[in-house]
């Protein structure tokens, strides 16, 4: 397989300044720079790789920086460190500003959550698919008509709606909509951030078989970011789990869910509620997440709501170490990895 | 099934009046909720959940009007009962959970406050033990460090936490009826588990009828005892959880069984629904709003719609179910 997106070690950081009055920023300024001046620690030192073709998904809760790392990804944010290769090419140098009008601007695409906020109302659906092919691929008159009915119908997208404003269309045409959008310039990688979140479930599943359908056409990967589980299981070949910053389990998908190794993968497993429950009792997470703002580097982020929680994991940051297909940052992963190897 | 239910909604009825026309949002709506008894009211966005638990909860947008029905809480008809005598029973007998804590809440007055307000106003609470009263609340729904927390402002928290706060603002008087509309949306699964958990265990605590508004039917299984579908204004089928996962009737319902990712093992197995809720407005309104979508429609779908019950109390509304316990296609049985 070859690597499509090569991402390593990329860390972003966001200066908190709030909670400090302005002499105390001055004073602090004095005595040793801006450095000083804490941080939040959105991604932290994060690496993986996304292949030609594949699906992978990117879960965790609300705050964990899935949403700091995709924007570094599509290169929205600059990075703070780290590199970000796409093919060849080092994407993490360029600004980006620069980079949105890059000639690799149109291989990154992203699905963003709502179209029906994430487009210009003062758009219609034409105007909308239109704008990047106008932008990035220069297309003009008949041919930007031509080619704007192309993925509108290859997105389902019915031609006569073309001329409507996102208010006048139903959630599952907006999606619609929004993914003609990103596929229009034909990208590699495709980032999708949750798609489906505002969807009911009968047009859910009618998103994510398109979803799947234009993947097998035109052969591109997906990057998924959601924190419906079931929604992950069913399209993602990979996932990664994140946790403040963090990715603190990677592998296999099905293996994941299956057999999770992480005690923040466990219970995130735990709490997604079963349509045929089996009644066993479920670990549940206690607490808040530590504080993103200067976290200690030498701390499990897990420590504290890990129902585990030892000296061990207070005194040493467990590093994401290789079992096979997975990887798991945890100091006790060994524990549960019989149960892996004997179920398969 | 032999003492009198805690709230008995029968034949409920609501219109909006809008500039399109009117919209029949719930017609003839019919169901009940035993004392410490938990159910759900489950259906797509549009099919009347929230504007039911409005209706019984007296707080209808001003476009919307009654129409019909009864609402039996206690003696008392809410749908008939005036302003004061509601105002009496709301809060206090009745609680509510908002779908969004956030905007729910008074954004400039502290949690604490908030909660004592309801202590004052319903709980025989007298002012100057209010706000220790509160406190307690917010150590009792899992806040740490409830003392500090009751002097912070919603936007200072968290969105589960905000959720606890509404929480102990609902339960503050001690209700005997609690509606719960979609308390868990937004919030993180590990949040959501924990919330449910903390509703749960408070209902059976103090003995109260529960009634869970959501769009998850895997979550409504998990949490209740029966459950409520509704599609387009209507109830299509109530019954017992187990029995509506094993033999869902109503075609509607088995559809989005089928349509819930956690059915399937592959995306290919995922079925969707076709067609999309009948817009509301129209003149013509089949008898049965799902017909025109439906798989199983046959000649007699034309007729008023049937309400027929079954042993344990599987009620279905619908001319040609699916059969009882019986032979189910493969799609059905897939767990």
């Amino acid at each position: 397989m070859t690597v499509l997106l090569d991402v390593e070690q990329v860390s972003k950081q966001f200066p908190a300044g709030g909670g400090l009055g302005p002499l105390a920023r001055f004073k602090r300024r004095l005595s040793g720079g801006p450095n000083l001046l804490p941080k939040v620690y959105a991604v932290d030192d994060v690496s993986f790789v996304i292949n030609k073709g594949e699906t992978v998904g990117l879960v965790g809760e609300s705050g964990c920086g899935k949403s700091s790392l995709v924007r570094t990804l599509t290169r929205l944010l600059d990075v703070t460190g780290g590199s970000i290769k796409l093919g060849d090419r080092e994407l993490s140098l360029k600004p980006s500003r620069v980079f949105a009008r890059d000639r690799d601007r149109a291989r990154i695409q992203m699905v963003f959550q709502d179209a029906g906020e994430s487009v210009n109302p003062r758009f219609t659906a034409f105007d909308a698919i239109s704008d990047p092919l106008r932008r990035l691929r220069k297309l003009r008159g008949k041919t930007l008509k031509e080619r704007v009915e192309t993925v509108a119908s290859q997105c389902g997208l019915p031609l006569q709606l073309l001329t409507r404003f996102p208010h006048q269309l139903s959630g599952g045409q907006r999606a619609r909509v929004g993914i003609a959008r990103a596929i229009a310039v034909g990208p590699d990688l495709l980032v999708l951030d949750e798609p489906t979140a505002a969807l009911d479930v009968s047009v859910q599943v009618v998103i994510l078989q398109l979803l799947q359908q234009l993947k097998r056409e035109f052969g591109m990967s997906y990057l998924f970011v959601s924190h419906d589980l079931s929604v992950v299981r069913l399209l993602c070949d990979r996932v990664l789990v994140m946790y403040l910053g963090k990715i603190v389990e990677s592998g296999p998908a099905a293996e994941v869910f299956q057999h999770p190794l992480h005690p923040y993968t466990q219970a995130l497993v735990a709490a997604v509620p079963r349509l045929h429950d089996d009644g066993v009792e479920r670990l549940r997470l206690s607490g808040e997440p530590r504080s993103p703002i200067d976290p200690d580097p030498n701390v499990c982020r897990f420590y504290g709501r890990c129902p585990r929680g030892t000296e061990a994991c207070k005194t040493t940051m467990p590093a994401l170490r290789s079992f096979g297909a997975r990887q798991v940052a945890c100091h006790f992963a060994e524990e549960f990895l019989p149960q892996v190897k004997s179920a398969s | 099934m032999i003492s009198a239910p805690a709230l008995s909604v029968e034949g409920l009825c609501v219109e909006f009046r809008t500039r399109g026309g009117i919209v029949r949002a719930l017609d003839n709506v019919s169901f009940s909720v035993e004392k410490g008894e938990t159910i759900a009211l489950v259906g797509e966005s549009g099919s009347g959940k929230s504007v039911t638990a409005y209706a019984v909860m007296g707080i209808l947008d001003p476009a919307g009007r009654v129409t019909g029905g009864r609402a039996m809480f206690g003696g008392l008809d809410l749908l008939s009962a005036t302003p004061s005598q509601i105002a009496e029973v709301r809060g206090r007998d009745i609680a509510m959970i908002f779908q969004n804590p956030r905007t729910a809440l008074n954004p400039i007055r502290p949690v604490g406050r908030q909660i004592a307000d309801v202590l004052i106003r319903h709980g025989n609470v007298p002012r100057n033990k209010a706000q220790a009263q509160a406190v307690e609340m917010l150590r009792a729904v899992g806040i740490t460090d409830p003392v500090r927390r009751a002097k912070a402002y919603p936007f200072e928290m968290s969105g589960g936490m905000c959720q606890r706060v509404m929480i102990a603002i609902a339960l503050a008087a001690k209700p005997s009826l609690l509606i719960a509309d979609e308390p868990t949306t937004g919030l993180d699964v590990t949040t959501q588990a924990v919330i449910m958990d903390l509703v749960n265990d408070l209902a059976k605590e103090l003995g109260m009828a529960t009634i869970f508004i959501t769009h998850d039917l895997a979550l409504a299984g998990q949490r209740s005892a029966r459950i409520v579908v509704m599609h387009a204004g209507h109830v299509v089928e109530n019954a017992p959880t187990r029995e509506i996962f094993e033999h869902p009737r109503h075609p509607y319902t088995s559809e989005l069984i089928a349509a819930t990712p956690d059915s399937a093992a592959s995306l290919d197995e995922l079925a969707s629904i076709p067609g999309s809720l009948p817009d509301l407005r129209r003149a013509d309104l089949p008898p049965c709003r799902y017909s025109e979508r439906c798989p199983r429609k046959i000649d007699v779908c034309a007729q008023p719609l049937p309400q027929s019950t079954s042993g344990s109390g599987h009620i279905v509304a619908c001319w040609n179910p699916l059969p009882e316990k019986a032979l189910l296609t493969p799609t059905e049985s897939a767990a």
